[in-house]
């Protein structure tokens, strides 16, 4: 909706998006996955405000075949689909059908972000092809899926390659010896480091990376039939993982690329448990330049994006961005090796008693599992905890589990001591540490 | 006890606000159902579950503008609409086994943070709302209750230069000088017009059309009217003893509470309210809060009849209200001033209502409120020509655009539904404006910048997208939209 300014002050701020090359009316893509299935959602999707769709991923006809009984989640008190697993493969639908719906969607919507996602056998005919053929529609760019983690990397296919750096260089080039538009990476989660294969998609001449895909996972047993949950018929496969819970996984994946001196610059589509406008600005403050959602859209439809584009407009506006350039990337820096901490830097807990409803959970949790430094002074029936400030060390575990926002805070301390990390003290020969919290002797 | 003790009790709020994390919690625990019942229950249909979801993700401001755009008086809503009845009453939680979600204390949580944040400069809220150019064309909008207000709102939204006429001292209607103070404050009344102004709307106090200037003058001056001119006083009791010192109409009583005028309203010893409606229930709780001891309720039929809502009887109840029932009053007694009232037994003879000879009895008591209903205003309505009234004296309108048989007249409010409640008459004054728009401009589609607030005006499917295109395969898509 135009909001009209007028005085001509603070107008709304500019949500345009460049991922890569890749353009869009805001930083929201819908994630290649159900919602992305078929044009006829794409073309609902952008009605409602998406940004940009990367097309559930196309590979070579015969079309797949998918089992029934695809999903399984769990359910953490009330949240429903706090996390999230498919076993769903590629798009079961034929190449053709999928092709001509691209080309219809993207000559309606000229100025959306329509990404086709691919994934064939590593050989360079079968990316050539494919990538000709999705390219013939007018597409804006091309995803290819390197981390789909179950049945299609049974079939030397998405994980198989994304696993290994060497095959998702190899096929990257492979892809940009015949794409015309900008070409992402998309990673997988089920590595020990992600940057290996971003370097790899780098070399190969990727124009970005997109990440994360699904984790491996298997979401419960049945505890009558003793199989595990969401199984066909008797037998289950592990699948993907994804959805709120998979949210931090995620961050620190973006957050470790974008610090990586050689993929500094590579430009990052972030990914996983993504549902609403603070989520997105988060991964963007990251160095996710869009991002792109799936299991929030699955649990409560397109609409949500409205709220993401209106949430996401005020903070800006709160902030003074006035384009999304202004602060992707801008908390980067702020994420470092644990090397590079300050030693010297102290906090303390401190609980503050109107706000306390009595509930002791944060006593029980330090006095038997952080540092016995919450006192209850029983006298009198009080039942309102007080922090042994000497002998706290920090560590947030009370605020943390404390129900009433604001009731416990973190209050920095001053030390008066310089700054020292342990990089410096070891440099020092471990001197100069002075204790700042009570350790346990003896 | 005294009148300041009085006061002290009376501001304490019935409901109170949501601290910042109460409302994100119960925020988290709604559905966000789609097609939700609670937005059709909504006379203005305000997409709830999307402006609750905006709290849960602390957008705060997106949720009030969100509130704000379908219902202008959004912020009084919030503590006056009788909820249960309305959006509370079609959570889907209650065919399961919870309770509704607490949809106008969230409201509230939304637009209280949006008006302080108006009041402390946090907030600038002309550029949150869509606004077109001024196109040149002058609407007035009579009386300044919930509909005047909200037509006045929009109308100025779609471009026009907005006066409001309204007698009082102070704008709002009865959101000012009629709502019950427990429920919402006077001050909050106020606060609420803030948002109106901002849009550019002029309003002139103290001048009431027909008195201070003409309706023809309006018409001369302005291209359409829209009339919001509410209800009229009480019904007189016509009985005897009427015009003793002691003897109050509902609306005067309440409306020296809300002025703070405490000294008018002496709290006495006994107060016999005579009616049962929602405004007789305000009047024996206000009475009662402000240091009666005793109040009586006497209704001339049975309780099962009784217009009041019943969990406002229920709170009467909590007060510890005394309860007549089938009691009409005869005679009020006293010399100079109110010393009892007379009250005969009633019964039903063949379907009338009437008085049982010989049973009349009286109770003792220092004050007589009378609230049996609010008449219209008929004097003033004949005067403005050509307008057609029903036979209990409403304005006949189109409904559709709330035209009134004088094409240059628009009316909404209680003075078109004989009196329903504030979220009626803000939803009249949004349909209006868009009648009065399509009638002066010839215009049929909503311009696209005011597309989202027209369209809560017949209620629509959450959300709907904008654009509807066949689906590539040929097929016709669905249609969504409601
Ligand atoms: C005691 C009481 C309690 C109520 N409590 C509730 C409640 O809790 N919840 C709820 O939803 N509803 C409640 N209502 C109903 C609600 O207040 C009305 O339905 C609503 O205010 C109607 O709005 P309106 O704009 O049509 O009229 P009003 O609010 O009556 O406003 C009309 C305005 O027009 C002005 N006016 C009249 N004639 C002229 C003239 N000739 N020139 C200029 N100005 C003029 C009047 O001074 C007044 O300001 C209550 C009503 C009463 C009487
Ligand atoms: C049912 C389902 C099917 C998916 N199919 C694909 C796919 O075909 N190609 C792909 O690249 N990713 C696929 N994904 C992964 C998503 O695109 C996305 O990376 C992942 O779900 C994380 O995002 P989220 O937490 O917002 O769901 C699928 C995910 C789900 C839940
Ligand atoms: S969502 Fe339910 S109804 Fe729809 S395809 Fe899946 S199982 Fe069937």
């Amino acid at each position: 909706m135009t909001r009209m300014d007028k005085n001509g002050k603070k107008s709304a701020p500019d949500l345009t998006a460049d991922c890569g090359g890749i353009k869009s009316p805001n930083p929201f893509w819908l994630a290649s996955a159900p919602p992305t299935n078929s044009g006829e959602q794409v073309m609902r999707a952008f009605d409602h405000g998406w940004g940009g769709a990367v097309w559930k991923t196309l590979g070579e006809d015969p079309a797949v075949i998918n089992t029934t009984s695809r999903y399984g989640a769990i359910d953490i008190g009330g949240q429903k689909m706090a996390g999230f697993n498919n076993i769903e493969l590629i798009t079961d639908r034929p190449l053709e059908d999928n092709l001509r719906e691209i080309r219809e969607v993207k000559k309606r919507y000229p100025k959306h972000a329509v990404i086709v996602s691919l994934m064939v056998p590593c050989e360079r005919k079968s990316w050539h092809d494919i990538v000709k053929r999705a390219e013939d529609t007018g597409c804006d760019g091309l995803e290819l899926n390197f981390g789909c983690p179950h049945g299609m990397s049974e079939r030397g296919m998405g994980a198989a390659v994304g696993q290994v750096p060497e095959y998702v260089q190899m096929v990257t080039e492979y892809v940009k010896e015949a794409a015309r538009t900008p070409v992402l990476v998309k990673l997988t989660p089920n590595v020990a480091d992600a940057r290996y294969a971003a370097r790899a998609a780098q070399k190969g001449g990727a124009d970005g990376v997109s990440l994360i895909n699904t984790i491996n996972s298997i979401m419960g047993v049945d505890l009558k039939s003793l199989v595990p949950k969401f199984a066909v018929g008797g037998k289950a496969a592990h699948g993907g993982y994804c959805g709120p819970a998979v949210k931090p996984i995620a961050l620190h994946m973006v957050s470790s690329i974008r610090a990586d001196a050689e993929c500094r610059n590579l430009p990052i589509s972030g990914i996983g448990g993504v549902s609403n406008w603070s989520d997105a600005a988060e991964f963007m403050l990251l160095g996710a330049s869009s991002v792109q959602v799936c299991t929030a859209v699955m649990h409560y439809g397109f609409r949500i994006v409205e709220e993401m584009i209106d949430g996401l407009s005020h903070w800006m506006r709160e902030r003074n961005f006035s384009k999304v350039s202004d602060f992707v990337g801008l908390s980067a820096a702020n994420v470092v090796d644990w090397k590079k901490l300050n030693l010297h830097h102290k906090t303390v807990a401190k609980i503050h008693p109107d706000a306390c409803i009595q509930c002791q959970l944060c006593y029980v949790a330090c006095n038997d599992t952080a540092h016995q430094c919450i006192a209850v002074d029983r006298a009198g029936g009080n039942r309102v905890p007080h922090v042994i400030e000497e002998d706290c060390v920090g560590c947030n575990l009370c605020a943390i589990v404390c129900p009433v926002e604001g009731c416990i805070t973190m209050e920095p301390v001053a030390t008066g001591h310089p700054e020292l990390t342990w990089e410096e003290y070891m440099a020092k020969g471990m001197k100069g540490y002075r204790e700042v919290y009570k350790r346990f002797h003896g | 006890m005294t009148s300041k003790n009085a006061e002290s009790i009376l501001i304490k709020e019935l409901t109170p606000a949501m601290k910042a994390e109460e409302a994100r919690v119960e925020a988290q625990r709604c559905l966000y159902c789609y097609d939700a019942p609670c937005i059709q229950a909504c006379p203005t249909h305000i997409d709830i579950p999307k402006f609750i979801r905006q709290i849960s993700t602390r957008n705060l401001t997106g949720s009030a503008v969100t509130i704000l755009e379908a219902n202008a008086m959004g912020h009084s809503c919030a503590r006056v609409c009788p909820v249960e009845a309305l959006c509370e009453g079609a959570c889907v939680y209650l065919g399961w086994h919870e309770k509704p979600i607490e949809i106008a204390r969230l409201q509230r949580a939304a637009t209280d943070d949006f008006n302080q944040g108006i009041s402390a400069s946090r907030i600038d809220a002309a550029p949150l709302f869509s606004r077109s150019p001024l196109n040149g064309k002058k609407a007035a909008v009579v009386g300044s209750g919930p509909a005047g207000l909200s037509c006045a709102l929009y109308l100025a939204r779609l471009g026009y230069g907005v006066t409001v006429f309204e007698k009082r001292d102070k704008p709002g209607g009865l959101n000012t000088y009629g709502i019950a103070e427990y429920k919402m404050a006077q001050a909050t009344a106020l606060d609420e017009v803030r948002l109106v102004r901002a849009m550019g709307v002029e309003i002139k106090t103290r001048v009431a059309v027909g008195r201070d200037i003409s309706p023809k003058a309006l018409e001369a001056q302005f291209d359409a009217v829209f009339i919001g001119v509410g209800l009229a006083g009480t019904h007189r009791l016509n009985v005897p003893g009427e015009d003793l010192a002691g003897v109050f109409d509902a609306l005067t009583f309440i409306r020296h509470i809300k002025d703070r005028e405490y000294s008018r309203i002496p709290p006495g010893k006994t107060t016999v309210v005579i009616g049962a409606g929602n405004t007789a229930i305000d009047a024996v709780t206000q009475a009662k809060r402000t240091g009666t001891p005793r109040v009586i309720m006497a209704y001339r039929r049975g309780q099962k009849e009784m217009p009041a809502y019943a969990y406002e009887f229920e709170l009467a109840k909590k007060d510890e209200i005394e309860f007549l029932w089938n009691a009409a009053p005869v005679r009020i007694l006293g010399r100079k001033k109110v010393e009892g009232v007379e009250l005969a037994r009633t019964e039903r003879k063949g379907g009338a209502l009437r008085l049982i000879p010989g049973s009349e009895f009286s109770v003792a008591c220092d004050r007589v409120i009378g609230a049996i209903g609010q008449s219209k205003h008929a004097a003033f309505l004949k005067t403005l020509p050509a307008i057609e009234l029903d036979g209990s004296g409403k304005i006949k309108v189109d409904p559709k655009t709330l035209r009134t048989t004088n094409p240059k007249y628009f009316a909404g409010g209680d003075a078109i539904n004989g009196g329903r409640e504030v979220v009626n008459a803000a939803a009249d004054g949004k349909r209006a404006a868009w009648g009065m728009h399509q009638a002066l401009t010839g215009q049929k589609t909503p311009p696209s910048e005011h597309e989202y607030w027209i369209s809560t005006i017949e209620g629509r499917l959450v959300s709907p997208p904008k654009d509807f295109h066949n689906d590539p395969h040929g097929q016709k898509r669905q249609k969504i939209r409601a």
